[in-house]
């Protein structure tokens, strides 16, 4: 005879584990939806068969240059922008235990940014040194973030105000590299300050996606012991995990995925800070938040990039519209902390 | 009892190198407006730049390039007072050494009043910037402290900072989002939106004159009972000050002053960290020197940030917002990383 709490236990564990399933195939078929929306709507309405015949090289002219040029690069630089940063600010939100302590607000994603630029506007280099240069400044910000504010005792306070200094000075910067380069480019100005979709073609989307199908998969394997290193340092060490080799694991995959992703479609406001807490709300405690977290970032870079296309008589880029939704919520979760009196 | 409360006071005589110190000031301030008259995307020598200050009769090129230069100097010496007073005023009613308008996102809710004034009610004069410009300020001000405040600890560096980094990135949405929809105000806006001094004129110094000199004067006012305020509300309201009513004036006259600068110059960031942070090292804790002094060191920052900007962004020129914060934000983290755990 079993005892009734391990049953209950056990009907606990099932029930999760049923929800995350079924979250996450919710949040995968949205994704889709929202990918065929990308591909289907613009300033000429195409329906699903006419779409396939040109993604298959069977159209005629204006839906073939529509669909293959401009939706379908847009679209796929979205989806794999989105996994990146939701992946990528999930991994730091999660390891520092802090919804704050994202790759944003620590000034991660401007140092990738300040490499892409330099590239680009100096040196001119081609996609593939683009991308190489972004992960290594990605890393050298973390790095730096992290001896700064090691002191006598480690403290996530120290940590984000260090964070913010860097990124004051980054976005200085930025703002200088914008002025030499291209003071009457709004478009490009816009796109590294806020993150844009708009451009993206099909060639500089492949490293993008290159590394996210490379890094991804590692990132969520590694994400159950992720979850342990939830539970803190020592619960970690106890369960037999050996987390410094884990740490490093995941800030380089995660770091690679987000700095690609910044160079390819400018840092987009706010999804690698809204993605994990939302997806921890729908998938609850218990279960890892990896995969979810990836998804929620591709469902909110898709649609606020269909909203700002679509919504409003202007076109806003993506980053306006994350923004717009990303900076109150920040707000409202600082509210929450500080009642709470956990930061 | 009353003996323990006098050991507290800050001693009344004047502090040892003021008088160095103001002496070096005042001659490292000449030096910046000479240095800002004379450099530029075209240097002036120093005859042509005598016959352009007082022959003004003389017509040549380089004394108009001088002439040009004078209200830019004089505007970004004011700005740097506004900016310096302000950032001074911010840290002692916080009881924050990591204040600032710049950091509290009060420099941005000025920057989104403008640009709503701008998009919804047609205001195009330096006045109507002003008055938008304060406005903004202060509910911004309000708010980031309301929020900062929240909880149990109070209103420790860290809660404000994050209060005030949070509410900058979504009010400079709604800038974005302002803007882009309209392009008579983006092209009116980005003129200011990055911070630089360029477009003074005589007009706009003697708009702007009147904020400052109502400010500066709250803030000299306010200083020594700002003194009291540092030591603790207890102690405050032991020694007769009134804390609310203080804080109130001197979080309106910091509010003025930032509201004023932002609104004619555009949001320059972190002159009031690196004046204030700079006079405490060398005066000491003492408000009724430190913010007076204030005023020049920032005026200093902020002239000197302009010439740098000249210099490095020639034959353009790089904002002197944009300087200010490449090297006001070293600062900031410098004061993180020595700040004890515990205050954070």
């Amino acid at each position: 005879m079993r005892h009734p709490l391990l049953t209950v236990i056990k009907q606990g564990r099932i029930k999760r584990r049923q929800r995350w399933l079924l979250i996450n195939s919710i949040l995968f078929a949205t994704s889709l939806a929202l990918c065929c929306a990308m591909l289907m709507f613009g300033n000429s309405y195409y329906p699903p068969q006419e779409i396939w015949s040109a993604l298959t090289g069977n159209a005629a002219g204006g839906a073939s240059f529509a669909v293959n040029t401009i939706r379908f690069p847009r679209m796929l630089a979205g989806f794999f922008a989105g996994i990146a940063f939701g992946i990528a600010g999930n991994t730091f939100q999660t390891m520092l235990r802090n919804p704050l302590a994202n790759p944003d607000i620590l000034g991660i994603t401007a140092g990738s940014s300040v490499a892409a630029l330099i590239c680009i506007l100096i040196f001119h280099t081609s996609n593939t040194v683009v991308s190489i240069a972004s992960v290594i400044a990605g890393l050298l910000t973390v790095f730096l973030i992290f001896i700064l504010s090691k002191g006598k005792s480690f403290s996530i306070g120290r940590l984000i105000l260090v964070g913010i200094g860097i990124q004051a000075m980054l976005s200085a910067a930025i703002s200088f590299l914008l002025m030499r380069g291209a003071q009457e480019d709004i478009p490009t100005a816009l796109r590294w300050l806020n993150g844009s979709l708009n451009g993206a073609q099909l060639d500089s989307t492949i490293p993008l996606m290159i590394t996210v199908i490379l890094c991804a998969p590692i990132v969520a394997i590694l994400g159950r012991q992720l979850g342990i290193l939830e539970l803190g340092e020592e619960s970690a060490t106890s369960l037999g995990l050996n987390t410094n080799q884990t740490r490093i694991l995941l800030v380089l995959t995660s770091v690679a995925m987000l700095a690609i992703a910044t160079a390819t479609t400018g840092p987009i406001a706010f999804v690698a800070f809204l993605a994990g807490p939302i997806a921890k709300r729908l998938v609850g405690v218990g279960y890892s938040n990896v995969i979810p977290a990836g998804l929620v970032g591709v469902n909110l870079v898709l649609a606020a990039d269909l909203i700002g296309q679509f919504a409003f008589t202007t076109r806003y880029p993506v980053g306006i519209i994350t923004g717009l939704l990303g900076a109150p919520y920040l707000i409202y979760l600082l509210i929450r902390m500080n009642r709470k009196g956990s930061l | 009892m009353n003996n323990l409360i006098e050991k507290q006071v800050p001693k009344r005589h004047l502090p040892k190198h003021l008088i160095i110190v103001l002496v070096a000031s005042i001659i490292l301030l000449c030096l910046c407006v000479v240095a800002s008259l004379a450099f530029g995307a075209r240097f002036v020598s120093w005859n042509e730049l005598l016959t352009g200050l007082f022959h003004p009769e003389i017509e040549s090129f380089s004394s108009s390039v001088v002439q040009e230069r004078i209200p830019r100097t004089i505007f970004s010496l004011l700005c740097g007072a506004a900016l310096g007073v302000s950032g001074a005023l911010m840290q002692s009613v916080t009881r924050n050494p990591i204040a600032d308008p710049s950091i509290l996102g009060v420099n941005t809710g000025a920057a989104l009043f403008v640009v709503c004034g701008i998009a919804f009610f047609q205001i195009s004069s330096a006045a109507e910037y002003i008055w938008f410009a304060i406005v903004g300020a202060m509910l911004t001000a309000i708010f980031v402290y309301g929020i900062g405040s929240m909880g149990s600890s109070g209103a420790t560096p860290l809660k404000l900072v994050l209060a005030g980094a949070a509410t900058s990135a979504a009010l400079s949405s709604l800038v974005s989002a302002i803007m882009l929809s309209r392009t008579y105000v983006m092209d009116q806006f980005r003129f200011w939106q990055v911070g630089s001094v360029g477009s003074a004129n005589w007009n706009l110094i003697l708009t702007f004159l009147p904020f400052l000199v109502v400010g500066i004067l709250l803030a000299i006012m306010t200083a020594s009972a700002l003194n009291a305020l540092a030591l603790g509300d207890e102690v405050a309201t032991g020694q007769g000050v009134r804390t609310g009513m203080i804080r109130l004036i001197a979080a309106f006259a910091g509010v003025i002053l930032c509201g004023a600068a932002t609104a004619l110059a555009g949001p320059i960031g972190f002159v009031g960290l690196l004046a204030m942070h700079l006079m405490r090292l060398i005066l000491g804790a003492d408000l009724r020197f430190t913010i007076p002094m204030s005023a020049i060191s920032g005026a200093v920052i902020l002239t000197i940030a302009d010439i740098a900007g000249r210099i490095i962004g020639s034959p353009g020129e790089l904002e002197a917002g944009v300087v200010t914060a490449f090297i006001g934000a070293p600062l900031l983290i410098f004061l993180a990383i020595r700040m004890k755990v515990r205050s954070l």
